[in-house]
Order: structure tokens, then sequence, then C-alpha cells
């Protein structure tokens, strides 16, 4: 009871829910994350999570991959594309 | 020494010995040439992401192996002058890459074991397919 008291008596404005602004997840790369060191060229289902739905690679500051790794991650793209693992081009992919 | 992982698609046309026949032909390129095989896959007839000469479908393959540099170009040549291969991707391991590869090779080991008779022929298998 006694620190119910105190959140009100500190701040004027209260809010039944907390505010949107601040329950903003934070990105991260999941490469560090999961300390994966190697992008394969050859798990053309893994690579898709970095492609949209037309097979273009999608840019990091949607991923959330740091840069090293969006450089690894597009080149084993490129390379999974060259070995028609990935389309080039492609509508409704997923 | 480098080690190297090579894939390649032969065309969906050729019949079974004679996709083998092809595989072992690149297979000697490397041998001929004082390079080790490491591990060999055969991923089968998949569908390719766009058509490639006119074909929808192909056999994969895929080699590792250990190999001088001077090796790379004598076997990306006989991968230009062969007809059936349809696309081929030569690469250099790094050490990460190297790390991954022996993983994946102990994951897929793992799951020929537990499944024998299902899925893709591992190696083993289809030295003993060609023998019958």
């Amino acid at each position: 009871m006694e620190e119910h008291h105190m959140a009100q008596t500190q701040s004027e404005i209260r809010y039944l829910t907390p505010l949107s602004v601040d329950t903003k997840k934070k990105k991260y790369c999941r490469f560090k994350r999961s300390g994966i060191k190697y992008v394969d060229y050859k798990d053309a289902e893994f690579l898709k999570k970095f492609l949209n739905e037309q097979g273009k690679i999608l840019p990091r500051r949607i991923t959330g991959t740091s840069l090293k790794f969006q450089r690894r991650v597009a080149k084993a793209v490129k390379r999974a594309r060259h070995l028609a693992l990935l389309p080039y081009v492609a509508d409704l992919m997923k | 020494m480098n080690k190297y992982e090579t894939v390649f698609i032969l065309t969906p046309v050729l019949s079974d010995t004679q996709m083998k026949e092809a595989v072992e032909k690149f297979k000697s390129v490397i041998l001929d040439n004082e390079g080790t095989i490491v591990n060999e896959e055969n991923w089968g007839l998949r569908k390719l992401a766009y058509p490639i000469q006119k074909k929808t479908s192909g056999f994969y393959n895929l080699i590792e192996f250990e190999a001088e540099p001077t090796l790379i170009a004598k076997l990306e040549t006989a991968y230009r002058r062969d007809e059936k291969v349809l696309r081929f991707l030569t690469f250099a391991l790094d050490k990460y890459a190297a790390e991954y590869a022996l993983k994946r090779r102990q994951k897929r080991a793992a799951a020929a074991e537990q499944q024998p008779a299902a899925q893709e022929p591992a190696a083993p298998a289809a030295e003993e397919a060609t023998n019958e």
C-alpha cells in the first residue's frame, strides 16, 4: 500500500496502461545474439527470413542485422540466387 | 591446401546412371589433380527457383574437397565444357565456414544413421546402388 501511495505523489499524471512509446521493441542482430558466425548460402529457408515477398533483400533498418552480417547475408543470398535456390524476382514468395 | 566446396546442377534429362557418371567425372578431375574429397552430397532432383536453359528442375550435387588453388580453374573449365551442367559454384571455405561445414556433415551423418532407408541416399548408399 505504501508503495502505491508513493507513486501517486511522485507524478501528477498517471496512466492506466503504459505509453506505447516506451514499449517499442529494440531490434537486435540475430547473428550476434545467437552466435552464428557463418551465413550459409545453401540454407534457402533461413535466408528467406531476410527477403521480402518479391525476393528482395530487406534493409538492415528493418531486420536489425549488424552491418557485418548484413554484408554476409547479402553475399549468401546472391550465391543462393545463382544456384537457383532463391529466385531473383518473385511475387508472393511467402 | 585450401578447403573448398562446389555445388553444381545437372540437367534433369539425364538418367540415374548418367547422372552418377557425370558426378564421377568431376570427382576424378579433383582426384587427378591431387585433391582429396572430404564429403559429397547428392540432394537429388530439386525444383529450380527460376528456369535455367528452359529447365525447371535439376540434380544438385555438392562436393567438399581439399586442394591447391590451381585445381579450381581446371575444375571450372571442366564444368564449362560439360553441357550437362546448368550451374556451378565453387566456394573457398574460411575457418568459420569450415567449422559450419563440419557441423553440417556431422548432423547429416547422424540423421542418416537414424533413418538409413528414408530420404536422400547418403554417399555410401549411392555407391551401393551403382554396384547392383
